[in-house]
């Protein structure tokens, strides 16, 4: 009996490390995509998977949309939040160093949690499943319909990402600007509009990511800044700017810590990702699926 | 073609260029020579836009291209093989390539026919075609930064130094393309410091000094011109100053 009980136990924990570690392979995702184009890190990404289940929450729960009507309202108003951070922020701040524009992302990360709180205030909100259901039951463990729904948006994204960037011309023409802006325009890349392109992806990606988990984990306003440290932590574990990577580093991140707050203690969950960020950063500063070779040529 | 009329220039606070004058005809092979800080570099980017033009005028095939976008300025017909290669090394060198043809990207036919003219020029990029760019060698990056102008179809090719940072035997190589582009009938602008090898494959040649035109004439004319012997040759100095 005593047995069952263990197996059941890792399979709970193994079932929602892998939900929440989707999650944080979004998250991951959303830098990776400013990161390809712009070298910029954005800490804002946390506040735009916030912004996107508390949207949700807005247009279900306050218009009372459909649950699919409202999860693509959502991304649409995060991605314009995305777009007005790149085109009314960033773009005027273009003579600045990359350093300088990251710690201007934290500042609007900061001005975004703020209005959030004025918005919908501190209560946290949830929202209901995409699909109704009882949970299915595998082994004595309990996977609920939603978990499903988390891993199906972030592989439906990041095989979508893969394909854009490495088989298409735009997303060959958006990693150019990237590597090396000047040349990008003297072949005849509109830089800037590739730059806005990458707020409005990884705004909308952040976006589908915080309506598909709140319905699990609940949202409230000031839930963007650990996402986003932890999402930092997967995109850094997977390599930075590695789409597959940061998937992988998502999930193993989840994992982590899903069998830390489960057989140690869940005080010590959120410790788990920094543990891993520094660890990273320390043996393997390319991440663990980062090529060493191109990490070399890159400048950050 | 191209017709640069007593074009002001400031880098900076400084005034980079003075008042010059240049025009490249069609099929022409043009050499712009200079010391280092004449000038050349920053002629190269008014013209491609980098630089904001202060006064004169920059036509090309007719048109006023004064204050275009550089993006605008390759779609016009004037492709930069940049300085330092400028290569997108973090990119394959097939990604390259198809970056360097990214204005003709609707018509994929044509980028594929290009594509395979220039690993037939080149048979070292297509073996390395799948390599990432910063991994080739000097040489190889400098032919790939010309294949990668090339595919925008310009109706004008400049090239800013070449053979700057590379070794003796492989810019003997880059001048023998650059000649067999000359012989193909296409209209190059040659920047170089290397004025002894850039005056042998130019039609007519320009010489500039602290962002003035100080002389122009034919190549082979300024081969022979006291003082580009004496200030850019090298060659008899000691003669020319007893003489």
């Amino acid at each position: 009996m005593d047995e069952f009980g263990l197996g059941t136990d890792l399979l709970q924990y193994t079932v929602s490390g892998l939900t929440i570690g989707a999650i944080y392979a979004l998250v991951a995702i959303g830098y990776n995509i400013i990161y390809n184009v712009t070298e910029i890190i954005n800490f804002a990404q946390g506040e735009f998977v916030m912004l996107g289940g508390l949207f949700a929450v807005f247009f279900m729960g306050t218009l009372h949309f459909p649950v699919f009507a409202a999860f693509f309202a959502a991304i649409v108003m995060v991605a314009l939040a995305g777009f007005a951070m790149e085109r009314f922020v960033v773009r005027r701040a273009r003579h600045a160093s990359v350093l300088s524009l990251i710690i201007i992302t934290i500042a609007i990360s900061i001005i975004l949690k703020g209005t959030a709180m004025l918005g919908w205030g501190k209560d946290p909100y949830s929202l209901p499943a995409f699909t109704a259901g009882s949970p299915i039951l595998i082994g004595g463990a309990a996977l609920q319909i939603q978990a499903l729904w988390v891993l199906g948006v972030s592989i439906a994204i990041v095989v979508s990402l893969t394909l854009f960037f490495h088989h298409s011309l735009y997303g060959k023409a958006m990693l150019a600007c990237a590597d090396n802006p000047s040349a990008a325009r003297m072949v005849g890349i509109r830089v800037r509009q590739m730059v806005l392109l990458s707020f409005v992806l990884s705004a909308a990606i952040g976006a589908a990511a915080g309506v598909a988990i709140t319905p699990i984990s609940l949202m409230e306003y000031d839930r963007g800044a650990l996402l986003g440290l932890k999402g930092f932590g997967a995109a850094a574990l997977g390599g930075l700017g590695n789409f597959y990577g940061a998937f992988v580093a998502g999930l193993l991140l989840g994992l982590a810590e899903s069998f830390c707050a489960g057989y140690l203690s869940s005080g010590y969950k959120d410790a788990v990702a920094l543990i891993l960020l520094l660890l990273v950063l320390f043996f393997k500063p390319e991440g663990l699926f980062g090529s060493a070779e191109a990490a070399k040529l890159k400048r950050f | 073609m191209l017709t640069l009329k007593s074009i002001h220039t400031y880098y900076g606070s400084i005034h980079a260029l003075k008042g010059v004058s240049l025009h490249v005809r069609p099929g022409e092979t043009v050499a712009l020579i200079g010391a280092n800080g004449a000038g050349k570099s920053t002629l190269v980017s008014t013209i491609c836009g980098l630089v904001k033009l202060h006064k004169g005028t920059v036509e090309f095939q007719g048109r006023n291209i004064a204050g275009f976008s550089p993006e605008d300025i390759v779609r016009e017909g004037i492709a930069l093989v940049p300085e330092g290669r400028q290569i997108f090394s973090t990119l394959t060198v097939e990604a390259n390539l198809q970056m360097g043809g990214f204005i003709h990207r609707h018509n994929s036919r044509q980028m594929a026919q290009d594509m395979k003219r220039v690993y037939e020029r080149f048979p070292i990029l297509r073996q390395r075609s799948q390599q990432l760019a910063g991994t080739l060698s000097g040489g190889e990056q400098q032919m790939l930064a010309i294949s990668r102008a090339l595919m925008a179809r310009p109706k004008l090719l400049i090239m800013d130094e070449p053979s700057m940072g590379l070794a003796p035997l492989v810019i003997k190589e880059i001048f023998k393309i650059i000649r067999e582009l000359r012989e193909e009938g296409r209209t190059i602008l040659l920047i170089e410091q290397n004025a002894r090898a850039a005056l042998q494959i130019s039609d007519r040649g320009y010489v500039l000094e602290t962002g003035k035109m100080v002389l122009q004439g034919e190549g082979a004319m300024l081969l022979e011109h006291r003082e580009v012997k004496r200030a850019y040759l090298g060659k008899g100095a000691k003669q020319i100053w007893e003489a």
